[in-house]
């Protein structure tokens, strides 16, 4: 191909231009005049919106509620937030590239993280590469936090955490009721995802601290919507506790295979049991599944400017229409900016290095759990919380600290 | 290998894997059997047929619940000059999914008609590469569709039926999956003797086996055609309405039921009905016990490993036959 030199002329003037976009970008842009610009890439299109849009109403909730109180008072004054949102069509390609945008060119200093996983890990390397503290509340995979970043802080349990508890359950009554923890037979069904590995890293670190035996072990494929293989399994091998992650499709694969087949194992723990929307499909069928979340409503956590767990509850729905019930997502996502205050307000500064170190010694108390973190950067001081179905609702049941109702066991199936 | 131990342990299981396995592996037929078809008449491999599968599920899905369904009235309706429209809302009331059935149907052959004189009929007389690129296509705009009209969840049509028991509980059968096989034969039946004795079902064949020759006859060729891939595209919608019921169903699970489809069509062959229902079963049955003996990660595995040792085996037995080209 050739090209005329008016064509590359005009290139090179432009690439000129580009050079003096970039240099020339203002130092301290992200604070103007009274307020405080957080940035953030999120998913409002793409597989991933729907929670991508709870994330954002949790940001933009913090962000209202923080400004009616009086905003983030810093060397005297008073500053109000606001976030600079970019939709990132739940691509990790485009997160990093916007996230780099919202850095380079908007000179954006404080960020916020994307949804999930997935899209944390391709623009943890950009924030991290301009030295850009970021406070992430939807991230949870392990790998995040084995990477060495500095910058990277999240407010939510990490994926390994989602069904370890259920096996330190599945420990303690074991105990209670004279047999030893290593006599559990343990069955697992993962989907053979970065997310579900996670998960089941956790259980199998936390089984074999017990020295349980693993009598199965399944990696359910990706698009496999069939589980009776496994199950039939389950069936002859007579598990103590049953422990299934795979996403929705998982959970919804799970309890219809379940009923179906009569599966009567005295304890069954799964994630995702409220995305699947188990309870509403399959009924009493999935009466003591035990659903690992991050965040619930009937909680006792409590801070100054939610008020508790359950005003927290009330006052989202007031405020977003067409909600029912608050997912979690959205509780983390204000929690985040909640951190983000807490250290303006201890750092009295907008310097990016001050402000990481303030992040770093967090230890604060939300309506969304107490916040701690660790070296690594993940929240060390709030424990994944699980639920039971009983009777059709979802009643916390461990840890025992929090729990509201004891935990049904063995699980009680109808028609057995 | 524990595994195996328990099957010979406890040889009902057999019972329940052999049972799981031919249920779930007549529907499997059912759309390998509408692919051999359009494969076999007009020589168009189509790669969207687990999206057309899909879009079966979701004609059940939708029917299962409770759907508001909003209508426009204008005002003054047919006297009076158009001014104002009225809305009113009305709650399509929840009906059992399986009455999908008939409406899949009617619904994906209507569908299937529309795709091909949009889409097909233009790429049917082209090579096989121009097909499988236009059908790979409408795979992804289906699905693309799907997401956005359902969202990206999985979904279920609930059937609410009974499980039955044998051997005192061991082995379960689940009411759908016998009311689904049940179907399936008779639809299955049906298609056969419509293809054996109905004047379309006659032209179909005579079409298949020498285009030329049927339009010489005074057959309507590219009818023929229309015909064929909406009766495909209504044999998968019905594939989709039990899949809905037995499985669950996500706007990008269509990719594992085209591939599903293929292995079967190539492994049994064109123009081979009973190769098509006994590698069907066969399949369905394989990936039970698969599943049991090596675990779910190598389910699907074992299928296309089953596929190449058919085609090597295959391909032994033709060198004795094969000429030699130059």
């Amino acid at each position: 191909m050739k090209r005329s030199p008016q064509v590359s002329l005009a290139t090179a003037a432009a690439g000129v231009f580009a050079v003096g976009l970039a240099t020339a970008g203002p130092a301290d842009a992200k604070v103007e005049g009274d307020k405080i610009i957080l940035g953030s890439a999120i998913s409002f299109t793409g597989k991933y919106s729907t929670n991508g849009i709870h994330a954002s109403n949790g940001y933009n909730l913090a962000v209202d509620m923080i400004n009616k109180a009086g905003g983030v008072k810093v060397g005297g004054k008073s500053y109000k937030l606001e976030v600079e949102y970019y939709d990132d069509e739940s691509t990790p390609a485009r997160g990093a590239q916007l996230a780099e945008r919202l850095i380079k060119q908007d000179s954006v200093k404080f960020m916020l993280g994307p949804y999930s996983s997935g899209l944390t890990k391709a623009v943890a390397p950009v924030t991290e590469k301009y030295k850009i503290p970021m406070v992430e509340a939807e991230g949870a995979s392990r790998s995040l936090f084995t990477q060495g970043y500095r910058y990277l802080f999240a407010v939510l349990s990490t994926s390994e955490q989602y069904l370890a508890s259920s096996i330190d359950l599945a420990a303690e009554i074991a105990k209670k009721n004279g047999r030893k923890p290593s006599d559990v037979k343990l069955a697992m069904a993962f989907e053979n995802d970065p997310f579900s590995l996670d998960v089941r890293a956790g259980v199998v670190d936390d089984a074999k601290k017990y020295g349980m035996q693993i009598v199965i072990d399944d990696k359910l494929p990706r698009d496999l919507s069939d589980m009776s293989a496994t199950l039939t399994k389950v069936k002859a091998v007579k598990p103590d506790i049953l422990v299934v992650s795979g996403h929705s499709k998982g959970a919804a694969t799970a309890a219809r295979q379940i009923k179906e087949m009569r599966i009567d194992v005295p304890m069954i723990a799964m994630t995702h049991c409220e995305s699947a929307k188990v309870i509403k499909n399959f009924g009493a069928a999935t009466n003591g599944f035990l659903c690992p979340t991050q965040w619930a409503e009937t909680l006792s956590y409590s801070d100054d400017l939610f008020g508790s767990a359950a005003d927290y509850d009330k006052l989202f729905k007031a405020t977003f229409d067409g909600y029912k019930n608050v997912p979690y997502q959205a509780a983390q996502a204000s929690a985040a900016v909640m951190v983000w205050k807490d250290a303006f307000e201890r750092a009295q500064s907008f310097d990016t290095e001050k402000l990481r170190q303030a992040l770093a010694e967090t230890n604060m108390s939300t309506f969304y759990g107490n916040i701690k973190f660790s070296e690594a950067g993940n929240n060390i001081a709030k424990p994944m919380v699980l639920r039971q179905i009983q009777d059709g609702k979802l009643n916390v049941v461990a840890p025992s600290k929090w729990a509201s109702h004891p935990v049904e066991f063995p699980r009680k199936v109808p028609g057995s | 290998m524990s595994n195996l131990s328990l099957l010979a342990q406890a040889p009902v299981l057999n019972i329940q894997l052999l049972l799981d396995g031919l249920f779930i592996g007549a529907i499997f037929v059912l759309a390998a059997y509408g692919l051999a078809l359009v494969w076999g008449v007009m020589n168009v491999k189509n790669l969207a047929q687990g999206d057309f599968v899909i879009m079966g599920g979701y004609i059940a899905y939708v029917l299962s619940i409770d759907l508001p369904v909003w209508i426009g009235i204008p005002e003054g309706f047919l006297w009076l000059p158009i001014s104002e429209i009225t809305f009113f809302q009305f709650i399509k009331p929840a009906i059992h999914p399986i009455f999908g059935l008939p409406v899949a149907i009617v619904l994906m052959f209507g569908f299937g008609w529309w795709i091909y004189r949009v889409i097909v009929s233009r790429v049917v007389d082209r090579d096989m590469f121009t097909s499988l690129l236009a059908t790979f296509g409408l795979a992804i705009v289906l699905q693309q569709l799907l997401n956005l009209l359902f969202g990206p969840e999985v979904r279920v049509a609930e059937s609410g039926f009974d499980t039955r028991f044998l051997f005192e509980g061991l082995v379960t059968v689940a009411d759908i999956k016998l009311i689904s096989f049940i179907l399936t034969v008779i639809l299955a039946g049906i298609v056969v003797v419509f293809m054996k004795y109905s004047r379309m079902g006659q032209a179909i064949r005579a079409t298949a086996q020498d285009r030329r020759a049927a339009r010489v006859m005074g057959i309507d060729t590219d009818r023929v055609y229309a015909f064929t891939f909406a009766l495909n595209a209504a044999i998968c919608g019905a594939a989709g309405v039990l899949i809905s019921m037995i499985w669950v169903i996500q706007p990008y699970f269509g990719l594992a039921h085209s591939i599903r489809a293929f292995v079967i069509v190539t492994a049994a062959g064109l123009g081979n009905l009973p190769g098509v229902i006994a590698a069907g079963l066969g399949l369905g049955a394989t990936e039970q016990f698969g599943g049991f003996v090596f675990g779910a990660e190598y389910q699907q595995a074992l299928v296309v490993g089953m596929l190449i040792l058919v085609l090597v085996i295959r391909q032994l037995q033709q060198r004795r036959h094969r000429q030699a080209v130059i």
